[in-house]
């Protein structure tokens, strides 16, 4: 290769550029486009004579109406997060009688038989298998429906109908329209969602769909939401009623999160993210019957189990943490305790409580054993019978029980509704803090999207509880 | 594991079920790289996914394949690499997916492009098969969604196709497995050599364009007389494409 003559090449296209002038890229693309016409008119045969009906055209119509689009979109929503309790309810506790009341005492036996020194015990048959324990039972379920579910709606083609809806809104916050989709995805997974935004082009858009996915209410999050809303709301409701309206407020919350991510977009690229909205092409793809079985095995394999596995890699730790502060004692209280007490004020200045806030910040590497933890500590705290020992996290039989243990605990309905709302509002979890690292790259931007919505969660709670005892 | 594609092709002379082996993500000491191109929507996934065994998950919306996706098979003893890239619609402009699918063509020289379509919208696909069949000279095309378009009544002549376009057309139902068997038969006819392609290059521009580009390509094909695709690269310089620039002085274009 000759470094002179490749000089001359670049100095004769730089001379001919001049000569053909500015249309040349035009003149191609038309050339290309000509060339294509040419060959599909020589191939391609439509057969108009019989009468095709368009039946993506006629749903299209109608999902992505003015009218329909947005009730159908919560209907769907609701469906979906309907079929989630109610299908996850029995395997859910099938699987927490199996791993919580028959396995963890046989290894309790077993680790007695052979001696096993109690603390060593505690740590790792009442801390970490607990904990892992847990996840799997409340998790495993819920996931299992809800992640196939979402996925048959994915490949039936009705995600770009849900993202072309949402479009104009997401336009006027200032964020790109495909963040729909990565919204959608966060609702199974704040860590999938995150990973989702890079089918967002620009840099400064991607990065406001990263920061605002934690407001997609994820699947470690659902069942507190739920369970809550079930004791508490459900309860001031006539009972005939009282499952509806527990529904109805779950889905509020999930509404209020999106509410959430669009004034938190608006504001970022309003102020440190300006810039302008870029346009794309956003194609609605026929839509496909979805190979159901198939779909059902990639989501279970994909998605359910990888996510899972992440939670336990997460949890186990945390349930070794939940006991080594329960058991470790600093004069006559054990660490939990002080911490509860020391965090009471502030946390009645936030309408919730010591403990609470104790559980979410141990709960920060999986956000579903924030109930559970909460149980195991208001027992603590309050004394009363129910639990199985300092540090152990347990399973009450029933909805009555825990409201029960929780009342006992001094819970009212604004507690309740303050913890769906700081459940809604706070800090990803661990594994989408690390995830928002490695899609960034950038420390700043990970310690913002991990505080700004716990300072919104302190907020708006606050504001609730001073709301609610100057006029309820 | 040793999976065989059920369909009626298992037992035709042409192809050789028992010689292929569908590897995963088992892609070390290959034989050949494949690429994998198309626009989006148009099942790229579905086809990897058929190719290589593995189960990367399809969805049915634009821009699924964020991450680019490796994996591979064995046919006749020979292995072969495959790399799905992201769906675009052209390869002119300068967004990061697009620029990531030229680059792979480009520079990765894959021994095989498999450019995937939807034969129902096949005029707007083909805007991206011309692009690519003037980078690359080994290629075939992959008429996919077949099942949809015969709903639709379309039918495509696939011979007159596949003359015109100068490469291979292969007609496919990924989902349902359909083609698969003659995909991969061609894929390796066209690797080892026994398929020649002579690819159609862009006949409708303007006489001065044209008399421009053959002057350039004449020039790059005296420095570089085994090129195979001088005339994209003389579009490239005449657009002005800073990177192909330094690409061409820093030798990396052959």
């Amino acid at each position: 290769m000759n470094q002179k003559n490749i000089d001359n090449i670049i100095e004769l296209s730089n001379e001919l550029r001049w000569q053909i002038g500015d249309d040349f890229h035009d003149n191609l693309t038309e050339g290309i486009y000509a060339d294509a016409a040419d060959i599909v008119k020589d191939t391609v045969q439509v057969d108009h004579s019989k009468k095709r009906f368009r039946l993506d055209s006629k749903i299209d119509k109608i999902v992505t109406s003015k009218t329909f689009g947005f009730p159908i979109m919560f209907l769907i929503l609701g469906t979906v997060l309907w079929l989630t309790i109610v299908g996850a309810n029995y395997p859910s506790s099938l699987l927490a009688n199996l791993l919580l009341d028959n396995i963890h005492p046989l290894l309790k036996s077993g680790a007695a038989s052979i001696g096993m020194p109690w603390w060593l015990d505690g740590f790792l048959i009442d801390g970490v298998y607990l904990a892992v324990a847990w996840v799997i039972a409340v998790m495993l379920p819920p996931m299992a429906i809800f992640f196939p579910m979402f996925t048959l709606l994915e490949d039936f083609g009705y995600l770009p109908r849900v993202a072309f809806n949402l479009d104009s809104l997401f336009k006027k916050s200032g964020a790109h329209g495909k963040q729909a989709l990565t919204m959608s995805m966060g609702f199974g997974c704040n860590a999938a969602g995150v990973v989702a935004t890079r089918i967002i082009d620009s840099p400064r858009e991607r990065l406001i769909a990263i920061i605002t996915n934690n407001f997609s209410l994820c699947n470690g999050r659902w069942p507190t939401q739920i369970l809550i809303a079930t004791i508490f709301i459900g309860a001031v409701v006539p009972s005939s009623i009282s499952s509806f309206v527990s529904l109805l407020a779950v889905i509020g919350i999930a509404v209020l999160g999106m509410a959430f991510m669009f004034t938190v977009s608006w504001a970022l690229s309003k102020t440190v993210l300006k810039g302008e909205v870029s346009t794309f092409n956003l194609e609605l793809p026929p839509y496909r019957p979805p190979r159901f079985w198939k779909t059902i095995y990639t989501s279970l394999i994909d998605r359910t189990l990888i996510v899972l596995w992440r939670a336990i890699v997460f949890a186990a730790p945390a349930g070794a943490v939940i006991w080594l502060i329960s058991n470790i004692y600093i004069g006559n209280e054990s660490i939990a305790s002080w911490a509860i007490s020391s965090m009471d004020g502030f946390g009645f200045l936030l309408g919730l409580n010591g403990v609470i806030l104790l559980a979410y910040i141990v709960a920060i590497p999986a956000n579903e054993i924030v109930i559970p933890t909460i149980l195991m500590l208001t027992v603590m705290v309050t004394g009363i019978s129910g639990g199985e020992g300092a540090g152990v996290m347990f399973e009450l039989d029933s909805m009555n029980a825990t409201g029960d243990v929780l009342r006992a605990g001094g819970w009212t309905l604004l507690t309740a509704i303050n913890l769906m709302l700081f459940s809604l509002l706070h800090n990803p979890c661990s594994t989408t803090i690390y995830t928002i690292y490695k899609e960034t790259k950038s420390a700043k931007w990970t310690i913002f999207a991990s505080i700004m919505p716990v300072i919104l969660g302190f907020v708006v709670t606050f504001l609730v509880a001073q709301f609610w005892r100057l006029f309820i | 594991m040793e999976t065989k594609v059920k369909s009626a092709c298992d037992t035709c002379a042409h192809f050789n079920a028992d010689g292929l082996k569908k590897l995963g993500i088992h892609t070390d000491n290959f034989d050949f790289v494949v690429a994998l191109a198309g626009n989006p929507n148009t099942g790229k996934s579905t086809v990897f996914n058929a190719l290589t065994g593995l189960r990367q998950h399809t969805g049915n919306w634009p821009g699924k394949t964020v991450t680019r996706a490796e994996g591979g098979f064995e046919y006749n003893t020979q292995k072969f690499k495959l790399v799905d890239l992201p769906g675009t619609y052209s390869l002119l402009s300068t967004s990061e997916d697009e620029e990531a699918a030229r680059d792979f063509i480009l520079f990765g020289k894959p021994n095989v492009t498999v450019i995937v379509v939807d034969a129902n919208r096949l005029e707007r696909n083909l805007n991206l098969v011309l692009q690519i069949l003037e980078i690359t000279d080994k290629a075939v095309l992959c008429l996919n969604l077949m099942d949809e378009a015969k709903r639709n009544n379309i039918s495509i002549d696939e011979r007159t196709l596949a003359r015109d376009l100068g490469i291979p057309v292969v007609p496919t139902s990924a989902r349902f497995n359909q083609g698969i068997p003659e995909l991969i038969q061609t894929i390796s006819e066209i690797a080892n050599g026994t398929i020649i392609c002579k690819p159609h290059r862009i006949k409708n521009v303007p006489d001065n364009i044209e008399k421009a580009v053959k002057t350039l390509a004449a020039e790059i094909e005296k420095e570089f007389p085994n090129i195979p695709n001088s005339r994209w690269i003389a579009f490239r310089l005449l657009e002005g494409d800073t990177q192909i620039i330094n690409a061409l002085k820093a030798g990396e274009l052959v």
